[in-house]
């Protein structure tokens, strides 16, 4: 299945990546190497504050690197780019545009023109489910429209890698379910490399090729699962006695001695909360 | 019985009269009220009402304002002075209150000296205006002008800084450069705040031009109340200040209509709340 997809290949080699300032600042991941193939379904599965969306926000480009460094087909990361498109866990839809004009926005910045650009948002809109809902502002949708929306906005840029963090974290359980299966879907018609972050053994199986687990403080990829089960994968797939055995696996891992340990702060890909607030230089 | 009786009639007033009606009834209420005070002139010592015009000389007087050419020239000064001096401030506000919030050199060279200005009342450079500006015009609008630039600055720049930076790096991965950013995130993200700015503004606006006016006007709305009284014609006192309400209000209500037009997407998630 991935062998159509040429363009995506992530390499990490060596990668560290500071938060924080002063005598606060730490080293939220570590000697982090890895390489990710095109075309493939990586998830990053960890507790919260582990450091993947710091990787995450690394991979866009959002952070700067302490050492190492991050390859995209051969060209170094050195800030964001449409190639790398980025989904947060609670939507950025601008809530100033109608969702076409969000969804067209890539295109816009392209310098493609409105006609042009509105076709190709309402095919983008068609194939998740939203064209009915072209005309609205993003705050009429629902919490799984708005990410729908947010997931065909970067699309729209064929990207070579989305970078999700926790996209459906927010979501109620039967809307997580059912984003799961339409996400595999778009993906089976719009070929990217996806990076999809999660704490949710399930979803993290059901969804990937490979699942790398990131154990905390520093963040480091302490082990690797490559649940290869069939494509199209059918939600029936969560009752099965090889995904149990696999599940369990991973939640000895996580959970190797639970309730022990004070949870920790939530990063995210733009570096830690508090310094969530960019100042922004012209 | 009794006791019933009265809940019911406070629940009437409560919920069976409409609120229209209540409302209306209060105005009404103050108008009498104003009436009675005069008619009977109270004199309570600490405060006379004997000299303030009842609410039928001051309609008289209001009568004869608007059948007089003078009317259109007074509000007209006073309309002329508000724009300029508000529409001054607006483009300076805004433009600079964008640069500080965006930049910080601009932050740091310009932040300063305004923060020094800031708590002068505008009112307090009446004096100083009439010095450095030799048309009373000029000092007038620069008073106006002072007035506004605060409220609209202080707001942009509050604006441009609370845009939420995670939409500033979503558009940065769309492929946004920095103007982009800027026109399709940054000043949308800040015109919330902006039109705040501008209401308030425009409401500080009408009070220091007033005021000035008050002092070194000829012509306009301040300098016809202030007038009223040195000539002794009370009730057009009271006409002037109704005047300079009715003025404020429609000015408030053009920034908000502004406003809505400048922000449909706003309307939508008032509908929802």
């Amino acid at each position: 299945m991935k062998d159509d997809v040429r363009a995506g290949r992530i390499v990490i080699d060596g990668l560290r990546v500071r938060l924080g300032h002063g005598a606060q600042a730490f080293d939220a991941v570590q000697d982090i190497t890895l390489q990710i193939e095109p075309g493939e379904f990586v998830c990053l599965l960890g507790p919260s504050g582990c450091g993947k969306s710091t990787l995450l926000g690394a991979l866009a480009g959002h952070l700067t690197l302490a050492s190492g460094a991050i390859h995209v087909d051969g060209e170094a990361v050195r800030g964001p780019h449409p190639q790398r498109g980025l989904v947060f866990q609670h939507h950025t839809l601008f809530p100033w545009k109608k969702v076409l004009d969000n969804v067209a926005f890539g295109l816009k910045m392209q310098g493609v023109g409105r006609r042009e650009r509105d076709a190709r948002a309402h095919e983008m809109l068609r194939l998740v489910g939203l064209d009915a809902f072209a005309g609205f502002y993003p705050s009429q949708l629902s919490g799984g429209m708005q990410q729908r929306a947010e997931i065909a906005r970067v699309l729209i840029n064929h990207p070579r890698v989305m970078l999700m963090d926790e996209p459906f974290g927010a979501l109620d359980a039967q809307t997580r379910l059912m984003m799961q299966r339409q996400l595999l879907d778009a993906w089976t018609r719009v070929r990217t490399t996806i990076v999809f972050i999660t704490h949710d053994i399930d979803e993290a199986l059901f969804l990937g090729d490979r699942v790398l687990v990131m154990g905390p403080r520093p963040g480091r990829i302490v082990a690797e699962f490559t649940p290869d089960f069939a494509r199209p994968r059918d939600p029936s797939l969560v009752t099965s006695s090889e995904f149990i055995a696999l599940k369990r696996r991973c939640l000895q891992l996580l959970h190797p001695h639970a309730g022990s340990s004070e949870p920790l702060e939530r990063l995210t890909p733009l570096g830690k909360p508090a310094a969530a607030q960019l100042h922004f230089a012209i | 019985m009794m006791a019933s009786y009265f809940v019911s009639s406070v629940a009437i007033l409560r919920d069976g009269l409409p609120r229209a009606t209540l409302r209306v009834a209060a105005l009404f209420g103050c108008l009498f009220a104003w009436h009675l005070a005069t008619g009977q002139r109270i004199d309570l010592g600490f405060i006379t009402f004997r000299n303030v015009p009842s609410p039928r000389e001051v309609a008289e007087s209001a009568w004869a304002l608007a059948q007089s050419p003078l009317v259109l020239e007074h509000l007209g000064a006073s309309l002329r002075r508000v724009f300029i001096g508000f529409g001054l401030a607006v483009a300076l506000g805004v433009a600079l209150g964008l640069a500080i919030g965006r930049a910080r050199w601009a932050e740091d060279a310009l932040l300063p000296p305004l923060e020094v200005l800031r708590p002068i009342p505008a009112v307090a450079w009446i004096p100083l205006a009439i010095l450095m500006f030799p048309s009373s015009e000029a000092s007038m609008v620069f008073i106006t002008f002072v007035g506004a630039l605060f409220p609209v600055l202080l707001n942009t720049v509050h604006g441009v800084e609370a845009v939420d930076a995670r939409l500033v790096a979503s558009a940065r991965s769309l492929g946004a450069g920095r103007f982009a950013v800027f026109r399709e995130v940054v000043l949308p993200g800040a015109l919330p705040s902006i039109v705040t700015g501008l209401a308030i503004g425009m409401g500080t606006a009408w009070f220091c031009l007033v005021t000035a006016e008050m002092i070194s006007g000829q012509f306009g709305i301040g300098y016809y109340t202030w007038m009223s009284y040195t000539i002794q014609n009370y009730a057009d006192i009271v006409v002037g200040m109704l005047c300079i309400g009715v003025l404020g209000m429609g000015s408030s209500a053009l920034v908000r209509r502004a406003g809505e037009l400048l922000m449909p997407w706003r309307r939508v998630q008032e509908a929802r709340r």
